[in-house]
């Protein structure tokens, strides 16, 4: 394992469950407990815990962070509610995507910006130069490394997390959040998620992460990894900074208009509206592809022998039984049912475009 | 001990085992299958195929890599694992036995004398294992 990667306080834990740790985005992570395929499946039928305590956790506080937040992201910052949340992005002057967030309003003027472990280090970079240069009152707090973050998802995570409280009853509205006391331990707890299912993400101490996540395990939650993670959000067809968006691809090819609110002023607003009128040359979609073979991140996509795009994410889907795939294909090409080909490794597979996310909770 | 006496080794974490008519079942260890993780295909070749030793015979692919097999060992492909097509979790659960991958007609026994044994392969797990 290479030198300097940074462990979650749940570093220890993992171990004494034997998951196998990987390094990501310079942490030291488990990519599963006991199979990435079972790990999912236990998420879609009952209850899986992930720890994300690698992710960014940035507290912003003080004068005009509200308007410093509405200039950061696409979404609107101004008329979300305080116990409310927003998935957006931050984009640079060009429009492409420096990261994808949810942010949550905790008072009139602090926010909770969460952001990818493997962009931390650049949106915290990011932020502080728009306060210096514009919104000097603001403050930055970095809490990542000083508290842990535990996701709770599946049908049965909100009465797993009820068994746990004390309190009357666990009945959050998707994207607000509120403060629990969990056995004892007080935690943030935001109702969102990375995986299609009901669930929670959980903020708490460091010192009290082992004892919760044991607790959450006595009640039947399974340990889960990033393996499996993957799996579950390729499924409900959620991007992943790095495969499907990046600083070079706009929220508009990644069919991600509806988080962008272009009657505001924010960061790359003018190259999103110039897209518009331009038009954009290549546009995201889901594939199901034949065979048993993975598509896999980088493979083309091709039309009649053409090379029409490029394959940004696959998986084999445990809900579906189907092999899926994510990708970028020419925009005039991109209707629900077109069919390709996608070359794997030299041979070509048959693929299909879907309409929508691959797996969605009725 | 966890790798068994009654079987060969080699560095590219293939097994193979001989039976008492000259042929030899070949598969992945445990710790190859770890490191791989959900197994969701093989590519394999036919019966007939001939193979030479630590040439690379097909592909295991699994939910987050796809890596090669390579024979550990020369001889002719007399049958191939036909349940892993539909069960290629086989190989994790139980890489040992039922996972299987080819059963190969060897050229020479005194082949397996050039793999690890049991005991020499889990000192070249442990050294891999702290590097």
């Amino acid at each position: 394992m290479p030198e300097n990667l940074r462990r979650t306080p749940l570093f220890d834990t993992h171990l004494l469950l034997k998951a196998r740790m990987v390094p990501f985005a310079g942490w030291e992570m488990p990519v599963q407990f006991t199979s990435i395929l079972n790990e999912a499946r236990s998420v879609r039928t009952q209850v899986g815990i992930f720890d994300v305590s690698h992710m960014g956790r940035l507290y912003l506080m003080g004068t005009n962070t509200s308007g410093l937040m509405d200039w950061l992201v696409t979404n609107d910052a101004f008329t979300l509610k305080v116990g409310r949340a927003r998935y957006a992005l931050l984009c640079n002057e060009n429009g492409g995507i420096i990261d994808d967030c949810i942010f949550y309003r905790l008072e009139d003027e602090r926010y909770l910006l969460i952001c990818n472990a493997s962009n931390r280090e650049k949106v915290v970079s990011w932020i502080k130069q728009w306060i210096d240069q514009r919104f000097t009152g603001v403050e930055l707090e970095d809490k990542t490394e000083s508290t842990a973050m535990i996701a709770i998802q599946g049908p049965s995570a909100a009465s797993m997390l009820n068994s746990c409280l004390r309190e009357d009853s666990f009945n959050m509205r998707p994207f607000s959040w509120k403060t629990s006391d969990i056995e004892g331990t007080i935690s943030f707890v935001g109702c969102t998620g990375y995986t299609g299912e009901e669930g929670f993400e959980m903020i708490l101490p460091s010192t009290k992460s082992s004892t919760i996540w044991k607790l959450f395990c006595g009640k039947n939650a399974v340990p889960c990894g990033l393996g499996s993670r993957d799996v579950l959000r390729l499924e409900a067809g959620l991007p992943l900074h790095g495969n499907e968006i990046d600083e070079s691809i706009t929220p508009l090819e990644a069919g991600l208009d509806r988080f962008v609110r272009m009657d505001k002023d924010f960061i790359g607003v003018e190259a999103l509206r110039q897209r518009v009128k331009d038009g954009i040359p290549r546009r995201l979609v889901g594939l199901i592809t034949e065979g048993k073979q993975i598509a896999r991140h980088g493979y083309a996509i091709l039309k009649e022998g053409r090379n029409v795009g490029q394959v940004t994410s696959g998986t084999y889907s445990p809900t579906l039984d189907r092999n899926i795939a994510l990708g970028y294909v020419s925009n005039q090409l991109a209707r629900s049912g077109s069919t390709f080909q996608v070359n794997i490794r030299g041979t070509m597979i048959d693929a299909k475009v879907v309409e929508g996310p691959f797996y969605s909770r009725k | 001990m966890m790798y068994s006496t009654d079987r060969r080794y080699s560095k590219e974490h293939e097994w193979a085992k001989p039976e008492s008519d000259n042929t030899v079942f070949v598969g992945i260890t445990d710790y190859a299958q770890a490191q791989l993780g959900d197994v969701v295909y093989l590519a394999l070749p036919s019966v007939g195929t001939k193979l030479a030793q630590f040439e690379e015979f097909g592909e295991v692919e699994s939910v987050k890599a796809v890596s090669s097999v390579f024979s550990p060992i020369t001889g002719t492909v007399v049958s191939v694992n036909e349940m892993l097509l539909n069960q290629p979790e086989l190989v994790n659960q139980d890489p040992h036995g039922k996972g299987w991958i080819i059963k190969v007609e060897i050229e020479n026994l005194s082949e397996l004398n050039t793999l690890l044994n049991a005991e020499e392969y889990e000192a070249f797990l442990s050294r891999s294992e702290h590097s």
